[in-house]
């Protein structure tokens, strides 16, 4: 591989990891305050709807891009009011979100495909864009994969550094020792769902707004579970997810690659490696024993107090 | 009275029964495997459904994203239960789901597309679409600086891969040293998988790029990075003004018209039709201004050959990708041939798996 190709497949992997990477940490957010959220999938595909129906309406981009935040929110509320109002199963109402989400996408979705909408477009950012091998690969991209790249770090110091984010991460682990300490334990809980709706909601609208600027039902293809998986494979750190997000998106890039660079290898076997990754990133995972890193309350509901 | 009464009534069915027929509108029923906005496969179908339900007497109904398998069963039995006259299906995976409606509704005509089985009121229908390929693959090739093309493909399956060869070998007759890169997508609309095959293509050199896909998401990846792009099933202008050169369009109007009529009339008869670009079900859009006067001038003189039948796309010598003689110098592919087509000409850099 030429150097010149291996810097178009890292700046590849940037891109299409980026909408992993919204949801994953979207889902960091969300599994820290003890919630288990597994209805990416089908927030994304909401987020991405709206925010491709709001684009192209209006004509701005932005709009859409919160309009995407804010309907994923909306979403992600459904599964608090379930889990967090009614206790009812994490599980079951996380995978009921995906249907929900994915069937309301699609009812509402098919008149707009085969249109095109205004988007994000290309912007190489000044003086850093011209670094050699390092710009072309990181900052030549879209703004939302430059906000992307603010809002790991941004997380990663508001769970380590913040009262807020230490009592997210308190309500996520012993959420009778956090009550007991004053905090309010549902309202932490409910803002980890809805901010993390908001990032679901802003990796689906990068996938209709930035990546395409087209809408499909199921756009999402998938990208909502390997986010799933890929908060398992960080150990619940924002850090980590632009790491994993990157390798998925590398991985998916590398497949279309090898096949355009002429390999003999039989593309459906080259098709399986993102979802192969997958499942060796679980094992992986397991196999170092770091399961037990996942917040201690996680999917476990709170008895409403007396 | 009484005794007349039964004449009345006899006098009156016989001049009723012939009445009717001349008022009876003919029912026509469609199922599409995708939502007709996607300005690629259903879309054109669709064009064809409204050319014939703008003719008198023609009732029309579609069914839009029915999934192949047991839906499609339940929606094309829902039509045959609802006395539509004929049923078209148009995609591979209605086959056999057809085929079993088809036994139980003997007076209904079944019409399958891109399929192979038939039955004594089923019958199949595709066009030559390669022969428009080989005209867009002469545009690419005489557009491409780098004789690298670039071809985002649906699946490794006959129709796909013939209409790969026969782009190829379009684009070869004008430019015999350009190379045909093919990245398998292994769906039919997905845009952003789609657009990233494209980009993957382009990042090894391509600069034009084709797609055997319903979304226009390769187009947008050769637009931004500045090269061009052949479209498929319609016109695809619209999604990249600076890209789009030309695009092989199905046109589906004619061939609708003539089945409805020929059900009217009840000249119908059960049989398999590959109609080519000279029935007009297959067709080069307009090519756009970036395709230079001389080049057009010249596309149009093979297309106005392929159209007359003096010329033909898959005509020997051709060999495969290992240098083996397919077929031989002065022959032509057979029709079976080019249905079971699961090889690549020389030039094409890919697999068939």
């Amino acid at each position: 591989m030429t150097p010149e190709l291996t810097i178009a497949l890292l700046a590849a992997a940037v891109q299409s990891g980026t909408p992993i990477l919204y949801a994953t940490l979207g889902e960091i957010f969300t599994e820290r305050a003890g919630v288990l959220n597994l209805g990416v999938e089908g927030i994304m595909l909401i987020g991405a709807l709206a925010g491709f129906i709001v684009a192209k309406t209006t004509g701005v981009p932005v709009y859409g891009l919160l309009a995407g935040g804010l309907c994923g929110a909306l979403l992600a509320a459904v599964h608090g009011l379930v889990c967090l109002v009614f206790q009812g199963n994490q599980v079951v109402s996380g995978l009921a979100l995906t249907i929900l989400g994915t069937g309301l996408s699609s009812f509402w979705g098919t008149a707009f495909i085969g249109q095109r909408t205004v988007g994000f477009e290309k912007l190489p950012l000044p003086l850093l864009s011209e670094i050699p091998v390092l710009g072309e690969i990181f900052f030549q991209h879209d703004p939302l994969i430059y906000l992307s790249y603010l809002l790991a770090p941004l997380m990663w110091a508001f769970l380590r550094y913040t009262r807020w984010g230490l009592g997210l991460r308190a309500v996520g682990e012993t959420p009778a020792a956090a009550a007991a300490a004053g905090l309010r334990v549902l309202a932490y809980r409910w803002a980890g769902v809805l901010v993390g709706g908001v990032l679901m909601g802003f990796g689906g609208a990068y996938l209709s707004l930035a990546y395409t600027h087209l809408w499909t039902n199921g756009l999402s293809a998938g990208r909502g579970w390997i986010a799933v998986a890929l908060v398992i494979f960080t150990f619940w750190r924002p850090g980590r997810a632009i790491l994993g997000a990157y390798l998925f998106g590398g991985v998916m890039a590398f497949q279309l690659r090898l096949q355009a660079m002429g390999t003999t290898l039989p593309s459906s076997l080259l098709l399986m490696l993102p979802y192969g990754l997958t499942i060796a990133v679980l094992v992986f995972s397991s196999w170092r024993g770091r399961g037990s890193e996942a917040p201690a309350a996680l999917g476990v509901n709170i008895e409403p107090r007396e | 009275m009484r005794r007349w009464l039964p004449i009345l009534l006899i006098i009156a069915l016989m001049t009723a029964g012939t009445l009717p027929a001349a008022e009876k509108e003919l029912k026509v029923g469609f199922v599409y495997v995708s939502p007709i906005g996607d300005a690629g496969w259903s879309y054109a179908h669709d064009l064809g459904r409204q050319h014939i339900a703008a003719l008198p007497g023609v009732q029309t109904a579609y069914v839009e994203a029915v999934p192949e398998g047991a839906d499609a069963e339940r929606v094309i039995l829902n039509m045959a239960r609802k006395n539509f006259d004929v049923i078209f299906a148009t995609s591979f995976g209605y086959m056999d789901p057809m085929l079993k409606v088809a036994k139980q509704f003997p007076k209904t005509v079944f019409m399958h597309c891109s399929g192979f089985k038939l039955h004594q009121n089923m019958g199949n229908y595709f066009g030559r679409m390669y022969q428009a390929r080989y005209l867009s693959g002469m545009v690419a090739g005489a557009m491409t600086q780098k004789k690298i093309l670039g071809y985002v493909a649906a699946f490794p399956i006959p129709e796909v891969i013939r209409g790969i060869n026969a782009f190829t070998l379009g684009a070869q007759a004008v430019a015999p040293d350009v190379q045909v890169r093919v990245v398998w997508t292994k769906t039919w609309y997905d845009p952003a998988t789609e657009k990233e095959a494209a980009k993957s293509l382009l990042d090894v050199g391509a600069d034009v790029i084709a797609q055997h896909q319903d979304s226009p998401g390769p187009q947008e990846a050769a637009q931004e990075a500045g090269a061009y792009a052949i479209g498929y099933n319609s016109d695809m202008t619209a999604f990249a003004p600076k890209a789009h050169l030309v695009a092989p369009v199905w046109n589906w109007g004619p061939f609708y018209e003539q089945i409805a009529n020929e059900v009217r009339d009840g000249s119908w008869k059960s049989r398999s039709d590959w109609y080519g670009m000279e029935k007009g079900i297959v067709a080069l859009s307009p090519m756009t201004d970036l395709v230079p006067r001389t080049v057009q001038d010249m596309v149009l003189a093979k297309k106005a050959e392929i159209v007359a039948g003096t010329a033909t796309v898959f005509k020997g010598p051709v060999s495969d990708q290992t240098g083996t003689l397919r077929i031989a110098a002065g022959e032509s592919a057979s029709d079976e041939a080019l249905l079971g087509m699961n090889w690549f000409v020389q030039g094409v850099v890919g697999t068939t798996e």
